[in-house]
């Protein structure tokens, strides 16, 4: 879980934005996290939160213009990545560090083969022959549960279902062993019986190849059993970071509060109405001064409106963006 | 459940599409059983969920009941007034009587059009206002109820958040005072903090005006909390009907048991703990639905008998449907 050693990845102030026909958009905002080798870390939060466009950032694969990475550090194995030349990172991607993205469908090239796009990863990476590379994809279809791999190399992306395709994703993502794997809300396109499966395969490829993981995700249940530690975003900004059971037993920042609340449970009985957040996410168009969640929480404070919290440690390993204490609040509601 | 008559009663309800094969001369190639002999009722001012992964038919259901879709067999009685497959008494009528939210608030408003003429197009086609005055303050009417202002009256859908389309596709619903709406998947396109508003909203005016919907749906946390009676289907058949903390606490199906404990809760220790039962495999094509039971090539503890015959539909306890062989009578 914790260890003393140097992180596997260390984000400092990370800043991207978008220049659009319609002005700038702060996606975001000067973030900083660890993540310790052997990890599982939850980046948790709505769409437009920036959780994606972190990553992407992370991994080089803004597309700039219209993006710009304004400031920021990665450092991956004593690497920036945020300055690293492209030719650099096109083989610690995939080497190194891999993705798997939400929707199979779209990423896997619908005109190619399974076994085609395995064995192009495998030869780029391993600089391996055809028929070695095709030897290895069956035992890489074999390894995230795919039946009969040998037989289905020569199926089109369409011919599998969407668990089947992501399970494919895993597959290439895992081709070279990497040592951090980012996984965009992989489940988020799926049924739950179907996101039960691939959650118990990347658990036991866990164990298995003691992977270092990111898992991106805008659902809380999801990441509760999996993760050793979460991070909640808002509107591009980190807003709370705790160990997992700290965050869901222990939840200290209003916005984390609010979502637990607005979340029914599928093993409890009905015994009020949801706990609803009022208005909308704010507008990313805007560059933010104030706290972000202002408009939107029952806390607010006129300091709120002046000054934007950072994100500041409360207690160990837990760390909250927010100028009140919500503990002190007996009620917990001013409403 | 008291004996009251029930609003909505669907018998036998099926519904196939054909599929053709072939690009010039196109060949009937067989049916896709999306809906597969389904019966329920429905009380007034109830909710009832229809549960299920994609593909299950839970949609096509929720539209041929709405007859969106003509049924391919069954009977549907809202309100006393029948609607069966050969004959369409009074549809327009029966339309006033029904109304439906879509679940993308992106696709289901037309772009071009304001939200004044969004919300009272069913006021138009009902011929519901006799002057432009009274479809204003109709329309005025209806966006407040919704938590709109009025003043957004002649604003276009590109300019409200996907929360606040859905608002609009709700006071469109409401537009012909309908006595069932069937809600399809309303919440499921929108973000956690928006839901809860939506999903209280619907609570909201379901007390108001006593409306009995019909709610589909995959998120089965949400279903427990909104519903008071849930359906499971599988492969266009209902596995499992029952009232929803029976269902939730004492689920018998083995689909049920399945579904029911993949739903992820948001409490590490309480999820780390729980027997989570993995199935194996992909929900089967419709096309060619397995013989027998259709839930038997994933099922845990399916036996022969699964395999060749078709499970009753029987009542287990005191408003607890199930089909299936396993489940012995207590």
């Amino acid at each position: 879980m914790i260890n003393t050693t140097t992180p596997l990845l260390q984000v400092e102030d990370l800043r991207t934005r978008f220049h659009i026909p319609e002005g700038t958009v702060f996606a975001v905002n000067g973030i900083s996290f660890t993540i310790n080798e052997g990890e599982t870390l939850a980046v948790v939060g709505e769409s437009g939160c920036g959780k994606s466009v972190t990553m992407l950032s992370i991994l080089g694969l803004i597309p700039i213009p219209p993006g710009e990475i304004v400031s920021g550090k990665a450092i991956f194995r004593a690497k920036d990545l945020i300055k690293l030349p492209e030719s650099e990172f096109e083989h610690l991607r995939g080497d190194e560090l891999a993705m798997v993205f939400q929707d199979p469908m779209t990423s896997l090239n619908p005109v190619l083969t399974i076994g085609k796009q395995i064995t192009e990863t495998l030869r780029t990476h391993l600089g391996i022959n055809q028929e070695e590379a095709e030897k290895r994809a069956v035992e890489l279809l074999d390894r995230v549960g795919i039946p009969e791999a040998a037989s289905r190399l020569g199926n089109y992306p369409h011919q599998f279902s969407g668990g089947m395709r992501q399970r494919v994703m895993i597959a290439i993502a895992l081709s070279c062993d990497p040592s951090l794997l980012i996984a965009d809300e992989p489940t988020t396109a799926l049924d739950v019986t179907i996101q039960a499966q691939i959650v118990e395969l990347v658990l036991h490829l866990r164990e298995l190849l003691h992977m270092t993981i990111i898992w991106i995700t805008h659902d809380l249940g999801v990441v509760a059993g999996m993760a050793d530690r979460v991070i909640v975003m808002y509107a591009g900004f980190i807003v709370e970071e705790a160990l997992v059971d700290d965050l869901y037993d222990n939840p200290r920042h209003p916005y984390t509060l609010a979502l637990l609340a607005a979340l029914p449970r599928v093993d409890r009985r009905r015994d009020r109405r949801l706990n609803s957040i009022p208005g909308a996410p704010p507008n990313l168009l805007v560059e933010p001064k104030w706290c972000p969640f202002a408009p939107r929480c029952t806390y607010v404070i006129d300091r709120c409106w002046i000054e934007n919290p950072s994100l500041e440690l409360i207690a160990p390993a837990h760390k909250i963006a927010c100028w009140v204490d919500v503990s002190l609040t007996l009620d917990g509601s001013r409403s | 459940m008291t004996e009251i008559q029930p609003l909505v009663v669907v018998e036998g309800l099926k519904k196939y599409f054909s599929v053709s094969s072939g690009l010039v001369f196109k060949q009937k190639a067989g049916f896709v059983r999306a809906v597969d002999g389904i019966s329920f009722s429905i009380a007034k001012g109830e909710t009832l969920g229809l549960v299920g992964e994609s593909g299950c038919g839970k949609t096509t259901a929720g539209r041929t009941i709405l007859n969106l879709y003509p049924p391919t067999a069954g009977k549907i009685t809202i309100d006393n007034q029948e609607l069966n497959s050969n004959g369409k008494p009074d549809l327009k009528e029966f339309r006033r009587k029904t109304a439906m939210i879509f679940q993308d608030p992106y696709a289901s408003l037309n772009p071009r059009w304001t939200v004044s003429a969004i919300v009272s197009e069913p006021l138009r086609v009902h011929k519901l206002f006799k002057s432009e005055k009274e479809r204003t303050e109709r329309v005025n009417h209806l966006l407040n109820l919704v938590g709109l202002s009025s003043r957004l009256i002649n604003r276009f859908p590109h300019e409200f958040s996907g929360g606040q389309r859905q608002r609009i596709g709700v006071a469109r619903a409401l537009a012909s005072d309908p006595l069932f709406i069937v809600c399809d998947e309303p919440i499921s396109a929108l973000d956690v903090s928006i839901q809860a508003q939506v999903v209280n909203l619907l609570e909201d005016l379901q007390d108001q005006f006593g409306l009995t919907y019909l709610f589909i749906a995959h998120d089965l946390s949400m279903v427990r909390h909104i519903c008071d009676r849930v359906a499971v289907m599988y492969l266009g058949v209902i596995v499992e009907l029952a009232e929803r903390n029976e269902l939730y606490e004492n689920p018998l199906h083995p689909y049920t048991q399945a579904l029911l404990s993949a739903v992820p809760i948001p409490d590490p220790q309480r999820d780390r703990a729980r027997r989570r039962i993995i199935l194996s495999g992909d929900v089967p094509s419709p096309i060619n639905p397995p013989s027998g039971c259709r839930f038997h090539p994933r099922c845990p503890i399916g036996k022969e008998r699964c395999k060749l015959e078709i499970h009753e539909w029987r009542e287990i306890s005191s408003g607890h449907w199930v089909a299936c062989h396993a489940v012995t009578n207590p």
